[in-house]
């Protein structure tokens, strides 16, 4: 395969342009006083989740493991305040599902445990077990734990790192942020994964529409000739996994594979910064920097927070709210989840909380499909999303599956052009839903 | 679920939307239409805007009356009626009676697009049915064709209202009957639309201003009046007519950029949007040459309407990754 560095993205389908909304790029990134409480929940992650390993009463102290579980696809927790377990509550995440969180009332000292200390790596199987030790997974917003993405499948060969720092969701800047002050993190982390899994071809994946972040990319890579800074258009959804593997290298990950199966391994910038930190200084995945914006908010920007702080607690330090807010999103505004309540904990992937006022949550009422192809134009994944509505809604399974349904990722690209307003991405869920009950009989 | 101090709203993703509406899209064709509705009152006179006020208030009215009867919400905002109106008006001659006129547009709003399911539903075009439908029930209506300006000499007029050398046959009807190259307009008057013909068909002009306005706009592709006029181009220069006449004369224009282009009767896909504009062009062609009438655009984009649905299945983009693997 080619391993020479493209100066100019490939063609990639469809996409939307949508405004960025980037009030809080140029501002340095906020660290949050120590929090009175947080709430550490067992699933934080794609897989399964972990166990507590602490109880009601104990001392914790920050880098601590609290909580971790057999499974291969999994990732531990870690205390990411000083203090004593107040106790492990039930607390129902951002999609509603109810899981065991671990509360931690803070003793003020922020002490950092004696167990963080920088990990000693001699093979490819060491740095495995040290990136699952540090807790770490993608902090894009998918939560992918990063010691399963970094173990490549058998009969599979890598040969290139993508470095996502598309960033293309609205109004979040946290990797833009990161980008501009953890860079030698970043470089280390980059450098790490490259020595021990033997990749010669590393692209760092910017949007043109972060100059600042090319710039600093391409004096730290200006060392390594095997590392590349990519600038990309603006277009949403550059950064999803496909269309950035596409865009980077020109292959076409086939449908239902994994980005090994075209050799690419995509890493979000602050899961590598977090992995250069760990390696560093052994200090795991214990805080988290999220952009904080939305009409509704008073005083924008990014902010460093530890690892189950109360969203509340966060968006009190941005001078609360300029209005009472309609919605409240974890991640942007195309593919975040709103969720019910400002007393939920930030967890590892969240990279932003939306809190939209009044005129900004308004939604359009739906009228009747006028068969524009707009949303056919702009789906990524080739799809035809006005067909994937209706049989979603007339229940026509096979249809359904005939069209790959399951192949949309919900970027919403499609309804966020759609000129009737339809609820394209909710139908396709349903749709998605459909096909995996007829899969389970 | 918890509902604690405030009540937010929860809905699926995305939660931002943009600029672009049904309604926007309707008025920005609206605006497409405007340089030839003028030209037409120029070439035509002022019964131009009697034709064109009684078609829209008569889709209008049937829209906002035949939903109330099926009890469904009024969609008379969204502006598709104005649009059907506007269009079917443009495709009439400027004598026609007010009340044919009128029940063109019954025709075409509840028999051909409510009585369907309404705005994205249609089988075929509203207007274009509908005047297919006029020009089978009022022949004589249809067919006769005034001379450009004759509205500045109303003494004229009123004379020898029937005489053929007032009624201006159309440039495709003399071709028809072999009439020979002098008793034709010149080019410039075909492009300038000092033709006879229907009330919004004749201004090349205007129309193609339109065209553009609604293609920097991106409500249409280019590709379908492209593929329609190269197709209907190709054929004629094969046939050994008079290319430039072809695509001067009779509804081509308006057809192929107006007609052509509703997005419910056209397919969704490029693919799909060529093979059904080279259908319309090849059509078109066929009926002028080999047909009895003058003229087949109505024709051509009525026919491939109706075979739009199965151009569509028959051109589905191949989802990503199913495509054969790129180097």
């Amino acid at each position: 395969m080619d391993s020479s560095l493209p100066v100019s993205p490939f063609k990639t389908h469809g996409g939307v342009d949508i405004l960025s909304r980037k009030h809080t790029a140029a501002q340095e990134s906020a660290v949050l006083p120590p929090p009175e409480e947080v709430v550490l929940p067992m699933q934080q992650h794609v897989g399964a989740p972990c166990k507590p390993l602490v109880k009601t009463g104990d001392r914790v102290l920050i880098g601590q493991k609290i909580a971790d579980s057999d499974a291969f696809v999994s990732a531990p927790i870690h205390a990411s305040i000083s203090g004593k377990v107040a106790g492990i509550v039930k607390i129902s995440l951002a999609g509603g599902q109810l899981v065991d969180a671990v509360r931690i009332v803070s003793d003020g000292k922020m002490e950092t445990s004696p167990d963080v200390k920088p990990p000693e790596i001699k093979d490819l199987p060491g740095f495995l077990a040290a990136v699952r030790a540090s807790g770490l997974v993608g902090l894009g917003g998918a939560g992918f734990p990063t010691h399963v993405k970094l173990a490549v499948p058998k009969g599979k060969s890598v040969d290139t790192l993508i470095v996502n720092v598309a960033e293309c969701e609205p109004y979040i800047t946290s990797d833009n942020r990161c980008a501009l002050e953890n860079t030698a993190q970043i470089m280390h982390g980059i450098s790490s994964v490259k020595k021990w899994l033997g990749i010669h071809r590393v692209m760092i994946a910017v949007e043109n529409n972060k100059p600042d972040v090319i710039e600093t990319m391409k004096k730290a890579a200006a060392g390594d000739a095997e590392i590349g800074v990519l600038t990309l258009h603006s277009r949403y959804p550059q950064g999803a996994e496909k269309v950035l593997i596409q865009s980077c290298t020109g292959r076409c990950v086939p449908m239902g594979g994994l980005p090994a199966d075209v050799g690419c391994i995509v890493m979000n910038i602050a899961s590598a910064a977090a992995l250069g930190e760990y390696l560093e200084t052994g200090m795991p995945l214990v805080k988290r920097r999220v952009t904080i914006d939305g009409s509704a908010i008073k005083n924008p920007q990014n902010v460093i927070v530890p690892v189950g702080t109360y969203i509340k607690t966060i968006i009190d330090f941005c001078g609360g709210y300029r209005e009472k807010p309609k919605k409240i999103l974890m991640g942007g505004p195309m593919m975040g989840v709103s969720i019910a309540s400002d007393q939920l904990p930030v967890i590892k992937q969240n990279n932003g909380i939306i809190c939209l006022g009044e005129e900004e949550a308004h939604k359009m009422e739906p009228t009747a499909c006028i068969r524009c192809g707009r949303c056919v134009r702009v789906c990524p994944m080739h799809l035809m999303p006005t067909m994937l509505e209706k049989f979603a809604m007339a229940k026509r399974v096979d249809d359904l599956q005939e069209y790959n349904v399951m192949d949309c990722m919900e970027c919403g690209s499609c309804a966020y052009g759609c000129p009737a307003g339809r609820p394209l991405v909710q139908a396709i869920r349903l749709g998605k839903a459909l096909v995996k009950a007829r899969r389970k009989k | 679920m918890e509902e604690k101090d405030e009540k937010l709203v929860i809905s699926s993703s995305p939660h931002i939307h943009c600029e672009t509406t049904t309604r926007r899209i309707m008025l920005d064709v609206i605006i497409s239409l405007v340089p030839a509705l003028v030209a037409s009152v120029i070439i035509f006179g002022p019964r131009v805007l009697l034709i064109v006020a009684v078609t829209i208030a008569s889709c209008v009215l049937s829209e906002y009356f035949s939903r109330k009867v099926m009890k469904r919400e009024n969609t008379i905002g969204d502006l598709s009626a104005v649009v059907t109106g506007l269009l079917l008006a443009f495709n009439l001659p400027v004598s026609v009676p007010p009340l044919v006129a009128a029940f063109g547009g019954l025709i075409a709003i509840v028999v051909i697009k409510q009585m369907f399911g309404g705005i994205g539903q249609n089988f075929v075009n509203p207007a274009l049915a509908a005047r297919i439908i006029l020009l089978n029930s009022f022949p004589a209506y249809m067919t006769s064709w005034t001379k450009p300006y004759l509205y500045l000499h109303p003494a004229a007029a009123t004379v020898a209202s029937t005489s053929d050398a007032l009624a201006g046959a159309t440039p495709l009807a003399l071709i028809k009957h072999g009439a020979a190259a002098n008793q034709l307009p010149s080019l410039l008057n075909m492009f300038f639309g000092n033709r006879g013909g229907s009330l919004g068909e004749t201004c090349t002009l205007a129309l193609l201003i339109g065209g553009i306005y609604l293609i920097a706009r991106k409500v249409i592709s280019p590709v379908i009046p492209a593929c329609f006029l190269g197709t209907a181009a190709l054929l004629s220069l094969c046939m050994g007519r008079n290319v430039a006449y072809d695509l001067l004369s009779g509804g081509m224009m308006l057809g192929a950029i107006f007609m052509a282009t509703d997005y419910t009767t056209s397919p969704i896909t490029t693919k799909g949007k060529v093979i059904y504009a080279v259908g319309c062009g090849v059509i078109t062609m066929l009926i002028r040459n080999f047909g009895n009438l003058p003229e087949g655009v109505s024709y051509a984009i009525v026919l491939m309407n109706i075979l739009t649905p199965l151009i569509d299945s028959g051109t589905r983009p191949a989802a990503f990754g199913k495509e054969p693997a790129k180097k």
